[in-house]
């Protein structure tokens, strides 16, 4: 029984690494999420103008300079 | 003269090429998540139930193994958004302002776990949950770095304005590292200094300190998956506007 009451400090080590936990699985989750979203979101976008980009090699676009100037 | 400009080119610009680092990243995502889930889990045992107590703050001292190691992540993490941001804006490299982006919000947590941990810490050991001293203040105003690069680099409709504003702020707001770092020794703090240092021997009993780097070593895992998770994302989010502008632009 001792090992959850941390010599008296349960109030405080418990809590500590909870929210620990808590903070880096909602992050995890949530990128996770957001992967998907925009993945399923890439897929409708590249079937339905598929037939227009079909000159250039698809894995190898965005690479270089669109951001630029 | 151009041999080494072209040597630097070829290390700098390695994950240049997005088709490139995404094979590289599907390569290591498995192994860093096994890494980051054994090493934690390692981690959690030792530290919460095998080693022993310490002599004067009893077991409050284990809030240590969450507290140092996402401390270390804040700041290391910040150093990585700085270097990238200072590629990103010298190189125009496509992938670093990536990184830096992608990074921020996982900065930013682990400066969020830091900060309320050690009030936890602080309430049982000083007797207050927050003290206005250098260390901690300095740690809040990372945490307000990290909210600010991440509110300035959406706030413009153009990305590239936004990574250039969002990388002004990080190169600035570096001068806060070493201020963190030193803030210890600098100033007569209630934090406690340096528990892992360089030049002195670990002021912690060798079986505390396994679980300590155990922690490092699967927070630094961590930070690599969901910075790839991230890293995906982008590369994705970019592919869609470029698909976006294709089909309204022709």
């Amino acid at each position: 029984m001792s090992f959850f009451e941390m010599g008296g400090y349960a109030a405080y080590v418990w809590p500590a690494f909870g929210i620990g936990a808590v903070v880096m699985i909602a992050l995890l989750i949530f990128s996770l999420q957001r992967l998907k979203s925009r993945e399923a979101e890439l897929q409708r976008l590249e079937a339905a103008g598929g037939g227009r980009r079909g000159r250039g090699d698809p894995s190898d676009d965005n690479g270089d300079d669109e951001d630029a100037t | 003269m151009a041999v080494k400009k072209k040597k630097a080119g070829i290390g700098i610009h390695f994950f240049a090429n997005p088709a490139r680092f995404l094979r590289f990243a599907r390569k290591i995502f498995p192994w860093v998540t096994i890494i980051a889930i054994a090493c934690i889990a390692a981690a959690l045992v030792l530290g919460l139930a095998v080693v022993p107590a310490d002599y004067r703050q009893g077991d409050a001292y284990r809030i240590i193994f969450v507290h140092v190691p996402s401390s270390w992540m804040a700041l290391m993490i910040y150093v990585i958004i700085a270097v990238a941001s200072a590629a990103g804006f010298i190189w125009r490299h496509p992938l670093a302002d990536l990184v830096a982006k992608s990074s921020a919000p996982i900065g930013a947590c682990f400066t969020l776990i830091s900060l309320v941990t050690g009030s936890l810490w602080g309430q049982p050991m000083w007797g207050t949950w927050w003290v206005w001293d250098a260390r901690i203040t300095s740690m809040l105003v990372l945490f307000f770095l990290y909210l600010g690069y991440i509110a300035l680099h959406s706030a413009y409709d153009d990305p590239t304005k936004g990574a250039r504003a969002a990388a002004i702020l990080a190169l600035v707001g570096v001068v806060n590292i070493p201020i963190i770092k030193f803030s210890v020794d600098w100033w007569n703090t209630l934090h406690q200094p340096a528990t892992i240092s360089k030049f002195d021997r670990p002021s912690m009993d060798a079986s505390m300190i396994a679980p300590l780097l155990l922690m490092v070593v699967g927070f630094i895992a961590f930070y690599l998956v969901v910075l790839i998770i991230r890293l995906r994302s982008e590369i994705a989010a970019r592919r869609i506007r470029n698909l976006r502008l294709a089909q309204t632009g022709n």
